[in-house]
């Protein structure tokens, strides 16, 4: 493997995905897609519901394969599930049956890490989500807000160089949803991870990201990609009533607009 | 954030409805509820018994075949004390437990790991299917027999018929189970950094255990049904030989007697079962509760 050393973090190059529907029909998700995420980079891919987004998350993680095109992860080909990448889900994927902080230390303990080690560390990450209180809880009895808290103790716990987040606040309501992003900002910028964060909500994507990815209506492929150059440390709460903010958001939307309304037409034929 | 709850004062609701009085209420009407439900059951109960009893003392059905509750008491209580015509009341309770119990837990046992490899393996459960649900289409009972010719009157014949009694109902929950196992759940695991036996143990398998565990509240009862049917056919101990005999008889008491005694170990087990499933289940959302 030859893995150069600064290679970008994630690399898709001119990747086709394509699958099989339940009746056995070939449909193409992803058609000529190409993304190049830097190390440390926030980026946000957004695009109409079902055009494919989520699709370049799972080649990232090695758990679907590209029909064509290349992908590489730290420079080197995706062979299977790379133990550097985090994943959070749009669903509630904790285990119900666990405790808090029994879920926090799953990824550790599948790792093969001692179990005290991997308390200590579990206790360390509810600490910094706030969730020292709730350790012994159950997932059933935690608010939606503290779930996507213990899910996101449970991926950077693992300490992961790459995070993919595929609508990971999409459940939330708004109030809730503006506190996990000020959360993930402060997480991000302590961890210096590469994150790919998938969202059909453009304001978050401008409020979190350094680059926002447009995707077309399904067979998705790059339509036009932004850079934002709003300064960090940022407050979501309030950067959305800034000027450069409300000009993103403008240019970006008439963008994105049409891909929504091609995608509903054809939803409606 | 600042606390700007308004303050409400007492007399602002109506007389009688302060919080402590609505809810001594709701605990009053409560307690009356569980009153009220266990007076009818009682009752019913009560009723069922001494239309019974009536009705066989004025001949109205005939007693012969029918008996009447206080000489099924008199014999349970005969049994009880002084043993049955073939030797003691609890070594048939024990000879039958021994063949429910061992073949509750080798079917269940069983039943979840085939149920969990093949609802893990698609190939195989493809190829297996077809083969389970011809074997599952045979009435079970008409097993006995063979299994009795096959592995002699002892406990083996009726342990092999309770086993595949149990073992179905058990490995069809189990692989479903695995298959309704959550996908989100799963590649979250396998991200994490879970081996496949890791996926099993710790991902597939719990989240299977409610679906299994449903397939086990039904099945002693199933495990039981397998022993008294085995005894039934050929056997020297059990309580199915004591029915067996009661009827040979004409004892109708001792047939209801002895139905009575598998009634309660039945209920005995499922109550055991239930403790245990809530002690394992204590991570899921509390049921809306019935009232006992």
């Amino acid at each position: 493997m030859a893995i150069e050393k600064n290679a970008p973090a994630i690399e898709l190059i001119n990747v086709s995905r394509r699958f099989l529907s339940p009746t056995g029909k070939s449909l193409t998700a992803l058609r000529d897609f190409t993304m190049t995420v830097e190390r440390g980079e926030f980026v946000a891919v957004v695009g109409p519901t079902g055009c494919g987004k989520s699709t370049t998350l799972n080649l990232v993680t090695g758990l679907a394969s590209p029909s064509a095109g290349e992908v590489r992860v730290m420079g080197a080909p995706v062979t299977g599930i790379d133990p550097r990448i985090g994943f959070v889900f749009q669903s509630d994927a904790l285990f119900p049956w666990r405790t808090v902080i029994e879920n926090v230390m799953a990824g550790p303990l599948f790792r093969g890490r001692a179990k005290p080690d991997a308390a200590a560390a579990a206790r360390d990450w509810l600490a910094r989500v706030g969730l020292s209180r709730f350790e012994q809880h159950y997932p059933h009895q935690l608010s939606g807000g503290m779930r996507k808290r213990v899910a996101l103790a449970q991926t950077f716990i693992n300490g992961p160089e790459i995070l993919l987040m595929d609508e990971p606040f999409s459940a939330l309501d708004v109030q809730t949803r503006v506190l996990m992003h000020e959360e993930l900002l402060r997480l991000w910028s302590e961890a210096k991870a590469s994150v790919v964060f998938v969202t059909h909500d453009l304001e978050e994507a401008i409020a979190l990201a350094d680059k926002v990815y447009v995707l077309t209506a399904g067979p998705a492929t790059v339509k036009s990609v932004y850079t934002i150059d709003l300064p960090r440390p940022r407050v979501v709460a309030d950067i959305r009533y800034e000027q450069s903010f409300i000009n993103y958001s403008r240019t970006i939307w008439a963008d994105l607009k049409e891909e929504v309304e091609t995608s509903y037409a054809r939803a409606a034929a | 954030m600042t606390d700007a709850a308004i303050d409400i004062k007492a007399g602002a609701f109506r007389p009688g409805t302060s919080d402590a009085e609505i809810e001594a209420a709701a605990a009053k009407a409560a307690r009356h509820r569980r009153r009220t439900v266990i007076f009818w059951r009682v009752a019913i109960l009560i009723a069922f018994l001494g239309l019974w009893e009536i009705a066989a003392r004025q001949a109205w059905i005939d007693p012969f075949f029918y008996a009447m509750p206080s000489a099924i008491a008199q014999r349970l209580y005969e049994w009880t004390t002084e043993g049955t015509s073939e030797g003691p009341l609890w070594y048939h309770l024990y000879v039958t437990m021994e063949e429910s119990v061992i073949g509750f837990v080798t079917g269940s046992v069983a039943g979840i790991i085939i149920g969990v490899a093949l609802g893990r393996n698609r190939m195989a459960a493809d190829i297996f299917s077809i083969y389970i649900k011809v074997i599952n289409s045979i009435p079970r009972v008409v097993l006995a027999p063979i299994f009795i010719m096959i592995l002699g009157l002892g406990l083996a014949s009726k342990v092999a018929l309770a086993f595949v009694m149990v073992f179905f109902v058990v490995f069809h929950n189990a692989f479903q189970g695995v298959r309704e196992a959550d996908r989100a759940m799963i590649a979250n695991a396998r991200i994490l950094g879970a081996s496949n036996w890791q996926l099993t143990r710790s991902v597939i398998v719990p989240s299977a255990m409610s679906w299994i565990f449903a397939s086990l509240h039904v099945s002693f009862g199933f495990a039981i049904i397998g022993a008294i049917v085995g005894e039934f056919v050929g056997s020297r101990y059990g309580i199915g030989l004591l029915i067996n005999i009661a009827k040979g008889s004409f004892d109708a008491a001792g047939m209801y007697a002895a139905i009575i005694i598998v009634m309660v170990v039945a209920l005995g087990a499922e109550y055991l079962m239930t403790m245990v499933e809530n002690r394992l289940a204590k991570w899921r959302p509390q049921p809306l509760h019935e009232t006992q």
